[in-house]
């Protein structure tokens, strides 16, 4: 080994592990431009009620103001109630992403908790937990969150664990799968020969291990929550008008997307802008966390 | 006799079985086996034969199901570990005993720097802070002869030898009472094999360890083994000091071990290797294992197991050639 490369090593060290990850995900491009969306994103969500006003700008209709294309004064345009649309989108990102994120967490700590379990311990474990996510996966995802929803009535929270819900049989298959190629490597024997519990195993040998499909999962995932919360919102199960989130916003312009077709255009883009930049990201962190690969 | 003698490691007629839907197989059929304080024996014998089996049941770390452990005593120090609890076995394992696995390749995290796993033994064992158990990590590096800054490092970054350092240094941390290596030089090539045995060596005396040298390379053994037990279907059919077993070989199977060796002094010679294979170990003979491999079987081998024939203190064999009158010159007709 080089003498570089050994100074390389001993100077990252020096700056910790994050240092080291953050040095690979520069040289991904893709990565730092997803990277720099995202932080758009989370500036726009926690200045967006600086920017505009809530009761004032987002909810107020403003009827002789309708419809009016793109200008300097309504950068992207004003709705059929005549709202600001960029107003709406900034507010609406609250809803959308807030949501998606939160319900993606949970559904990361709970199927990612079941599919490892089950994938480690096997046997009766392994059967018991698969087959609940099997009926759950039997049911279509969306149909499965707006069962939930109507049947708990239409609430941010219940909104949540629907999604949650619906999206951790997904996380424990995958987990499962990726727990079952390590468990069986010499290292976890190594492991358990040293004496470490199985909690410990889990923790420090087989997650890292797996941290690759994980994370690539999660990212998907994230833009398939925020797809799926614009859909039951489309669908009036989700959040409620007046308060903007982007796929009820795209569920009300439908009805002039022929003449005022900007109505829909932002919001849908905005959606395709922040799942593009999540995948980005997303496979510029695994690529980066990966030491195999540096 | 074996209660005066300062044993690390007892085992006693140990039967372990791996039980399938169709078939069960039987491991290791009845091994006995004792190693002193401070010695080194070998475990010889051919692929399948038990022997890392026999390793793994030291640790209890058969995987269950479908491997059982049916009969027998394990003793550490002279304690039982198959009355130990889980939580117990934990404590022994890294810390009294410790592995060093087959393939270095595979048995080290690959997601994790080097310093990182040699730390984790030393903090599941001794109560040191993070820091401290690294620091200890730099220091086992060194000891196997890698710059203590390289531990920073990934597995992938590290050469096959370097990698069998750094699985000896985790094995050694603790200063384990006994250490069990299986096969450790086998995925290494000739140069870094000699290498990390001379280490080993030093090792061992350093820290007073006793070890389990399971292996198949009669050359290592002899190299490193104060006593050695020849294993065929999970029994063992010889044991005996170095001396005794490669100068007065009793045990067929021995002899064809040796026949299967070059021997630099007469290249001409062909090589004799044992003729056929391992018997299926979920249909073993009734008779003598090694019976329908045997240059000198008897009608009596078919049908009837040996009986241990002692020829001192600690050479035996279990073989129906042998009774108490002629073990002493032995049968064979070794070139």
């Amino acid at each position: 080994m080089s003498k570089g490369n050994n100074n390389a090593a001993t100077s990252a060290k020096k700056r910790g592990q994050m240092y080291d990850v953050w040095r690979h995900l520069k040289r991904n491009k893709g990565a730092m431009l997803g990277l720099a969306i995202v932080v758009l994103l989370i500036l726009m969500v926690a200045f967006a009620g600086i920017i505009y006003d809530y009761e004032d700008v987002v909810i107020k209709q403003d009827i002789p103001n309708r419809l009016q294309s793109p200008s300097a004064a309504h950068p992207f345009g004003t709705d059929e109630m005549g709202r600001d649309i960029m107003a709406r989108i900034f507010h609406g990102a609250r809803m959308s992403l807030g949501i998606s994120v939160v319900a993606v967490c949970f559904s990361l700590v709970v199927g990612g908790i079941l599919g490892a379990s089950a994938g480690f311990f096997g046997g009766t474990v392994d059967m018991v937990i698969m087959r609940t996510m099997d009926i759950l996966l039997a049911v279509p995802n969306i149909l499965l969150a707006i069962t939930i929803v109507a049947a708990l009535g239409a609430s941010n929270f219940n909104l949540i664990l629907a999604l949650t819900i619906s999206s951790v049989p997904g996380f424990s298959r995958i987990v499962r799968g990726a727990v079952l190629t390590v468990r069986d490597s010499e290292y976890i024997e190594a492991a358990r020969a040293i004496g470490a519990k199985n909690g410990r195993i889990i923790l420090s040998h087989v997650i890292p291990n797996c941290i690759g499909p994980i994370l690539v999962q999660t990212t998907l995932n994230v833009g398939g929550t925020i797809l799926s919360t614009a859909g039951l919102s489309f669908l009036g199960l989700g959040v409620q008008a007046p308060r903007p989130e982007w796929g009820g916003m795209l569920s009300s312009g439908r009805t002039y997307i022929r003449d005022y077709s900007y109505i829909t255009m932002f919001p849908g883009c905005m959606i395709m802008i922040t799942i593009l930049s999540l995948n980005l990201l997303g496979d510029g962190l695994r690529d980066a966390l990966d030491p195999r690969l540096k | 006799m074996s209660d005066k003698k300062n044993l690390a490691v007892e085992i006693k007629d140990l039967v372990v079985e791996f039980r399938t839907d169709d078939s069960v197989v039987q491991a290791v059929n009845g091994l006995d086996l004792e190693i002193e304080k401070g010695k080194t024996l070998g475990l010889v014998g051919e692929t399948g034969a038990g022997k890392t089996t026999t390793g793994l049941s030291i640790l209890r770390l058969i995987p269950d199901p479908p491997g059982k452990i049916v009969s027998g005593t394990v003793k550490l120090n002279g304690e039982d570990i198959f009355a130990k609890t889980e939580k117990e076995m934990e404590k022994v394992r890294g810390n009294q005993v410790s592995m060093i696995f087959q393939d270095p390749m595979t048995s080290l995290d690959p997601v994790m720097t080097v310093e990182e796993q040699i730390a984790e033994v030393v903090e599941l064992h001794e109560n040191v802070n993070h820091a401290k158990a690294i620091e200890r990590a730099k220091e086992m590096l060194e000891l196997v002869g890698i710059p203590g800054e390289r531990g920073t490092e990934y597995p992938h970054q590290f050469s096959g030898g370097m990698k069998q350092r750094v699985v000896i240094a985790i094995a050694l941390a603790c200063s384990p009472g006994l250490l069990i290596a299986d096969e450790p030089t086998t995925a290494l090539d000739v140069t870094i094999q000699a290498q990390v045995l001379e280490m080993m060596k030093n090792l061992r005396e350093q820290y007073n360890t006793s070890m389990l040298m399971i292996t198949h390379d009669l050359g290592i053994v002899a190299e490193i083994c104060d006593t050695v037990s020849i294993i065929y279907a999970g029994r063992i059919v010889e044991h005996g000091t170095l001396e005794d077993v490669f100068d007065y070989t009793r045990h067929p199977y021995t002899e064809g071990l040796f026949n299967s060796l070059p021997d630099l002094d007469h290249r001409e010679q062909r090589l004799k290797p044992i003729k056929g294979l391992m018997p299926d170990p979920s249909n073993l003979p009734a008779g003598c294992a090694f019976c329908p491999r045997c240059d000198y079987a008897m009608e009596i081998c078919k049908t009837q197991k040996p009986k241990r024939v002692y020829r001192n203190e600690e050479h035996y064999v279990e073989c129906h050639l042998y009774n108490e009158e002629n073990i002493k010159e032995g049968m064979l007709n070794r070139k």
